[in-house]
């Protein structure tokens, strides 16, 4: 875990000297700023309508998905472009750790961003009369941070496949909207067996229905950690694999 | 200690390396030499865990690669062939960085003396993408003997290092060596007759030869050969036929100028009857040496004879050419013998 814990530093720091974070970081506040800005402006000139926190959620998700391709592409990918690898993984490193350091580093990121992005809810508390649910809030951010923390170990995976971030960040956008559109598909189906099974792999579908309207769902949470943990495993799994590739 | 057992890694169905069988003794320097391409770099990577092997095992540091490669990779300095190094860091920061991986203690000081060790004090807070070749060859030594390894496994160490540097780091080398086991490859050939003890010789992924370096020219030496240079008379058939009469000399050859060169049976030092023929025969003796086979020599023998058992492969000549990097190297190595 100590070691885990140094990789995770030095990610956190990579992230900072970079210009990718703050290009993320730019486009949540410029996004979210302005639906929030119109939603409120909105709400001034229709009578009876109260905005909520949910404005921001459905949009921070669409951002959550296409910015964490971005924010992991180059985590393992850059180490096997440059060959560091070879020094993370001579050292006394299990490969665990590194796929652990990484992914720790990126929710470093990603948590920060959404501790943020808490400014909204914020102003809202102080715009709109009694204030607003903050049990609502507090579900919607869980749900948010346990979607950026599987969709991030499932980046970190791709990662590890590539030695081209352009690559990674192709595939890792692939699968992510893969998993969102499995939703939609299901939606559009004719139900049985198979669009049950597509319903709960669709993150948003959890996400919408549960999180984003103040419901603590019980299924979602084990299914995103589920994901999280299928993501790290994968990791491990393709580093590993190294040892024994045939080049 | 580094022990290495029948190890073999294929890469698809290309071998790599085949039946590697070796030792390393603590306070020994090894050499590990062989062409490009002969396995070095996949043995190299096997004994660090880094690659698993197809078959064999190996122990270092009394651990066994398969079974323990926390601990081996605890007790092991590794330089990677093309030193990877995190080239957005600081030399510094990189160092404090490898340092907490292998949880070194009173790791600030550490660094500094490592740093001092390699020559790159001055550059402690230069961006590693902006440092030379050399430079960063040495960082990643520093990088390497950090910890304090038992064993330290050094793939191509002086590569891109000015003339200079190379003769400080063999130095730091052969320091590093006194109480540790030290693998180092190269295809240097005069680098591992300067630092190492012993030398493992490997061809197309196969032990060719390993045995100290002199033992290794005695092996081959079938004869011996000394070189005169002499004056006095312009004709030199006379003192050739004499020559040619004394007893264990095999034959005579002109050589340029006013030279000959002598073969003689490999156990006889004939030196002092060659002198005594030169001077009795009225001609006045320059020069006398003995030639030795150097490592190259050896080298290049080891691995045509090898080639030439081998079943014909057509590709095969790209082997040793002496490189620009072994130009440096005098042809033959020679011992200047006394003139009686």
């Amino acid at each position: 875990m100590y070691v885990a814990g140094v990789l995770a530093l030095r990610e956190w720091k990579r992230y900072w000297t970079t210009p990718v974070a703050y290009l993320v970081a730019f486009l949540f506040f410029l996004v979210l700023g302005w639906i929030f800005y119109g939603t409120v402006a909105q709400a001034l000139f229709v009578p009876g309508m109260v905005p909520g926190p949910e404005v921001i959620f459905g949009p921070a998700l669409t951002l959550l998905v296409f910015s964490i391709p971005a924010l992991t592409m180059r985590s393992l990918s850059e180490e096997n472009r440059w060959g560091t690898l070879e020094l993370l993984l001579t050292a006394p490193v299990r490969e665990w750790e590194v796929v652990l350091g990484k992914w720790l580093g990126v929710m470093g990121v990603l948590t920060l961003l959404l501790a943020a992005t808490l400014v909204y809810p914020l102003s809202l508390e102080y715009l709109v009369e009694p204030g607003i649910d903050w049990g609502h809030v507090a579900a919607g951010y869980l749900g948010l941070w346990l979607v950026a923390a599987a969709l991030s170990a499932l980046g970190v995976a791709v990662s590890a496949l590539f030695r081209s971030q352009i690559a990674a960040f192709v595939v890792t956008l692939a699968v992510f909207l893969a998993l969102w559109l499995v939703g939609m598909f299901a939606e559009a189906g004719s139900g049985g067996q198979a669009a049950v099974v597509f319903q709960h792999l669709a993150f948003a579908r959890h996400f919408a229905l549960h999180f984003a309207r103040g419901v603590v769902d019980l299924a979602g949470v084990v299914y995103l950690l589920s994901l999280t943990a299928f993501g790290l495993f994968a990791g491990t799994l393709f580093l590993e694999g190294h040892k024994w590739r045939a080049d | 200690m580094i022990e290495v057992y029948n190890l073999t890694k294929f890469y698809g169905t290309r071998p790599a390396v085949q039946g590697l069988t070796f030792r390393a003794e603590k306070g020994e320097i090894v050499g590990f030499l062989g062409p490009n391409g002969a396995g070095k770099t996949t043995t190299m990577r096997i004994l660090t865990t880094y690659l698993a092997p197809t078959a064999g095992t190996a122990r270092v540091a009394g651990f066994d690669i398969l079974d323990a490669p926390l601990e081996v990779r605890r007790r092991i300095g590794y330089l990677p062939e093309r030193v990877a190094l995190y080239d957005d860091m600081r030399v510094r920061d990189f160092l404090m960085f490898m340092g907490r991986l292998r949880r070194v203690s009173r790791l600030k000081q550490r660094v500094d003396e490592v740093l001092e060790q390699v020559d790159l004090t001055d550059r402690a807070t230069s961006i590693i993408g902006t440092l030379s070749q050399g430079m960063r060859q040495r960082l990643g030594l520093a990088q390497a003997i950090l910890h304090n390894p038992e064993v330290l496994i050094l793939d191509e160490p002086t590569l891109g290092l000015d003339p200079a540097q190379r003769v400080e780091v063999r130095r730091l080398i052969t320091e590093l060596g006194w109480e540790r086991t030290v693998l180092l490859s190269t295809h240097i050939l005069p680098e591992v007759q300067q630092v190492c003890r012993r030398v493992i010789i490997i061809h197309k992924g196969r032990i060719v030869a390993q045995d100290t370096t002199e033992a290794l020219g005695e092996r081959l030496e079938g004869s011996r050969r000394i070189l005169i240079q002499v004056a006095g008379q312009e004709d030199l058939t006379p003192l050739l036929t004499r020559l040619q009469n004394l007893p264990g000399v095999l034959a005579v050859a002109p050589r340029d100028g006013h030279g000959l060169e002598i073969r003689t049976q490999a156990h006889l030092d004939l030196r002092p009857q060659v002198a005594r023929t030169v001077l009795e025969s009225g001609y006045d003796l320059l020069e006398l040496r003995s030639m030795t086979l150097s490592l190259e020599d050896i080298f290049l023998h080891l691995i045509q004879q090898e080639d030439e058992e081998g079943e014909p492969e057509p590709e095969s000549p790209e082997v040793a050419a002496p490189s620009a990097e072994a130009s440096e190297a005098t042809p033959t190595s020679e011992s200047k013998g006394e003139a009686a």
